[in-house]
C-alpha cells in the first residue's frame, strides 16, 4: 500500500488525536470547574501557617 | 473468551469506534435512570456536582461495556445482533478494549468518589465488577438466569444517583433498583423468544434453549406481576405520587395483559402471526420503563411549584 500525503490512515489517526485531545481538554475544565464548586461551597479554610492566630485559638478554647 | 485475531491490520479505528466501545445506547439509559435517581432525592447537589456525578456514572457504564466486549467477542461474532461491533468487525483490537475499559473504570470511580461521595463511588466499582466479572465472566455462559442476576448491573444506576446525592441507600433507591431488577429479564426472555437463532448459535443458555419456551412464558408472567406490584408500591414512597401512580396503574395493566397473553399463546399460535404479541411486550417494555422514570422525574421537578407527592 502506497502511503499518500493524506491517506486514509491519515484521516483515522486525526479522527483519534483530535477525538484524544478534546476529551483531555474537556477533562481538565470539567476538574477545574468541579474544584472550584467544591472550594467555594466548602465554607472558609483557615489552616496553620506558623504564625498565631487568635481566631483559631478562641474557637479552639471555647 | 477465546484468543481470536479479529483486528484488520489494514484498518486504523477512528475515534467513534471507541465510543462504540462504550455501549451508547446503554449508557442512555443509564445516563437517564441515574439522572432521575439523583433528582428524585430530598437532597440537592451543586447543578456542577450532579452533572459530573451523571457524567462519571455513564463513563463507568461505559467502561464495564467495554469490558464486556473484550471478553464476549466471540460470541458476539456469532450472533447477527452484535457481529458489527467493533471487535468482530475488525475494527479495534481485543486488548483496546480491555485498556479502554480499565482505565475508564478506575477513572469514573475516582472522579466519582471526589464529585458526589465515596458510598456512591462505591456502589459504582461494584457495578462495573458485577457486569464484567460475574455477570459476563460467570454468569452468562453458565446459567440460564443470566439475565436475572445480571440484570441487577443495569439496575444498579438509579440507585447510585440516589446515593450520589444523600450519602446512603433507602426504600426508594431500593425499589427503583428493584423495578429495574424484574422489568429486565421478562423484556430479554420476550426478545429471546422471537430472536431464538441468536443465542442458540452462540450456545448462551438462555431460558428458552435451557427450560424450553413455554416454562419462559410461565416466568414472563410472573415477572410481570411481580414487577407489578414494585412499580405500584414505590407509588406510595416520598418519590411517587398521583402522577406516578397513573402511570404505573395505566402501564402495568397493558403489561400484565401482554404478559397473560404470551403465556396463553403456544408456538403454533406465535408462528402463525411472526411473534406479534412477543414483539409487542417487548417494545412496549422499552416505553414502559422510560415512562416511570419520567413519572418519577416529573413528580420531582413539580414538587417547588406545589403539584407532585400526594399533597
Amino acid at each position: 500500500m502506497s502511503i499518500r500525503v493524506e491517506s486514509d490512515m491519515h484521516r483515522r489517526r486525526r479522527s483519534q488525536n483530535v477525538g484524544v485531545a478534546v476529551c483531555l481538554v474537556l477533562f481538565i475544565g470539567l476538574v477545574m470547574v468541579l474544584s472550584l464548586v467544591k472550594i467555594t461551597n466548602s465554607g472558609p479554610v483557615e489552616g496553620y501557617d506558623h504564625a498565631p492566630r487568635p481566631a483559631l485559638a478562641d474557637e479552639v478554647s471555647q | 473468551m477465546a484468543d481470536v485475531p479479529y483486528h484488520n491490520q489494514d484498518y486504523d479505528p477512528v475515534f467513534g469506534d471507541y465510543v462504540a466501545l462504550l455501549k451508547p445506547r446503554v449508557m442512555s439509559l443509564v445516563v437517564f435512570t441515574a439522572f432521575v435517581g439523583l433528582m428524585a432525592a430530598p437532597v440537592a447537589l451543586h447543578p456542577v456536582e450532579a452533572f459530573c456525578a451523571i457524567l462519571f456514572i455513564a463513563i463507568g457504564a461505559g467502561a464495564s461495556g467495554s469490558l464486556n466486549m473484550w471478553w464476549d467477542a466471540d460470541i458476539d461474532a456469532i450472533m447477527r445482533r452484535t457481529k458489527s461491533r467493533p471487535i468482530p468487525s475488525g475494527r479495534t483490537t481485543p486488548d483496546a478494549a480491555l485498556g479502554l475499559g480499565v482505565a475508564l473504570s478506575g477513572l469514573s470511580v475516582l472522579m466519582l468518589g471526589l464529585a458526589a461521595n465515596w458510598h456512591a463511588a462505591a456502589w459504582l466499582a461494584f457495578t462495573i465488577f458485577f457486569y464484567a466479572v460475574v455477570y459476563s465472566m460467570f454468569l452468562k455462559r453458565a446459567t440460564p438466569q443470566n439475565i436475572v442476576i445480571g440484570g441487577a448491573a443495569g439496575a444498579l444506576p438509579p440507585l447510585i444517583g440516589w446515593v450520589a446525592a444523600t450519602g446512603s441507600v433507602s426504600i426508594e433507591a431500593v425499589l427503583m433498583f428493584a423495578l429495574i431488577f424484574m422489568w429486565t429479564p421478562p423484556h430479554f426472555w420476550a426478545l429471546a423468544l422471537f430472536m431464538r437463532s441468536d443465542y442458540d448459535d452462540a450456545k448462551v443458555p438462555m431460558l428458552t434453549v435451557t427450560h424450553g419456551r413455554p416454562s419462559t412464558r410461565r416466568h414472563i408472567l410472573v415477572y410481570a406481576l411481580l414487577q407489578a406490584a414494585l412499580a405500584i408500591g414505590l407509588a406510595f414512597t416520598s418519590v411517587g405520587g398521583l402522577i406516578y401512580f397513573s402511570v404505573a396503574l395505566v402501564c402495568n395493566v397493558i403489561v400484565l395483559k401482554d404478559a397473560v397473553r404470551i403465556w396463553r399463546r403456544d408456538e403454533v399460535n406465535s408462528e402463525a402471526d411472526d411473534f406479534k404479541v412477543e414483539r409487542a411486550f417487548f417494545k412496549f417494555s422499552l416505553f414502559y420503563l422510560f415512562v416511570h422514570f419520567l413519572a418519577i422525574l416529573a413528580e420531582a421537578l413539580l414538587v417547588p411549584y406545589g403539584f407532585g407527592g400526594w399533597s
